[in-house]
């Protein structure tokens, strides 16, 4: 029995290897075949190469055998022009013989020169097919790689759809990690404007800026107080005439400050 | 050798500690097979965190078959049922 890693393995693997058997390798085979095609191709041509010797070998013989043969026939003009007929005779017997010698081997070296021929032809052809073989058998295993490598993709990537739904669970990890991080953020904004946290970006208002902000928002204060005593005293249009009057006092005051200054 | 765990990626490992991480994977089977539901957990936490630290985690766009794959560490011992029940192909004990 396997444990859930090899089984989950197993499962993905079946997944992705449907298509291929990996107990047999075809590229093996290929190539298996294509080395007994070569040794074919190879006795073909050590057969051609053994019809080319012999044919060559009854050549050499035919030679002998014409020269032979023309020896002869001049020794028996020789004989007949010395008046030896009868070693004329002998000559062209001999010279006969050599010649029914030389029609046989004329026979067998046309077979063989036929031979020669077809071996010749079916060595080019078996060539020619083993070539194409040659090509095919690679072609098949490129493919079959490519085959393969697909797969192998195919086997990696089922492993990652399988995570897909992960996916899913995972944005929602983030999702409610930003959600936190963004209340989180808010509440520290809180809690900054409360002052009970310091805030050490300087974005704030330092003490001392508090102090001087209470300060000024205080002299408002004093200001706005001021303003209203004196509406009260002199009514609404009393009030009126105090902005009124406010506003010739200060253009009214303005000759007056600048001797002022002059003096300093 | 390499390890996938689902959900996070794969995991570079040497063969030599196959058989450590053989029996936690057994012990694993066998407590999902008679539903022991905390075992379980306990175990895939144990085989998990050893495989992270005996392993090396591959780069995620590194493209390498796995030769075992390791539930996620949050997978249920429901769903880690179901995966393997998928479809009929696991073969025979």
């Amino acid at each position: 029995m396997s444990g859930v890693m090899k089984r989950m393995g197993m499962i993905f693997r079946a997944k992705a290897n449907k298509a291929l058997d990996r107990a047999e390798d075809p590229r093996e085979t290929l190539d298996y075949s294509y080395q007994k095609q070569l040794e074919l191709l190879q006795k073909v041509r050590r057969g051609v190469a053994d019809v080319a010797t012999s044919r060559k070998r009854l050549e050499l013989q035919l030679n002998q055998l014409q020269s032979q043969s023309g020896k002869l026939e001049d020794q028996g003009r020789k004989a007949l022009a010395l008046g030896r007929e009868d070693l004329a005779r002998e000559a062209l017997s001999r010279r006969a013989a050599l010649q029914q010698q030389v029609t046989d081997l004329e026979t067998q070296h046309a077979t063989l020169q036929g031979e020669e021929e077809k071996l010749t032809l079916a060595a080019q052809r078996l060539q020619a097919k083993v070539d194409a073989f040659r090509t095919k058998k690679e072609t098949i295993k490129a493919t079959y790689t490519a085959a393969q490598a697909q797969t192998r993709i195919g086997e990696a990537f089922s492993g990652i759809s399988e995570e897909m739904g992960d996916v899913g669970l995972a944005i929602q990890r983030a999702e409610d990690k930003t959600a936190q991080l963004q209340a989180r953020a808010g509440a520290i904004d809180e809690l900054l404007a409360s002052g009970a946290l310091d805030d050490q970006s300087g974005m704030h208002k330092d003490d001392i800026q508090a102090e001087l902000d209470r300060l000024s928002g205080g002299t408002d204060v004093e200001l706005e107080l001021q303003r209203m005593k004196a509406e009260l005293a002199g009514g609404p249009s009393a009030g009126q005439q105090a902005i009124e009057g406010g506003d010739e006092q200060s253009r009214a005051q303005q000759p007056q400050d600048t001797p002022r200054f002059d003096k300093q | 050798m390499i390890v996938r765990v689902m959900g996070e990626g794969q995991v570079a490992l040497a063969e030599s500690h196959l058989a450590e991480l053989n029996k936690l994977d057994e012990e694993l089977l066998t407590e999902m097979e008679t539903g022991d539901g905390p075992g379980f957990r306990r175990t895939l936490t144990a085989l998990l965190s050893r495989v992270h630290e005996l392993g090396e985690p591959l780069p995620d766009e590194a493209l390498e078959p796995s030769d075992l794959i390791l539930p996620a560490p949050d997978a249920t011992i429901e769903e880690v049922r179901e995966l393997l029940s998928e479809d009929g192909l696991i073969p025979g004990p």
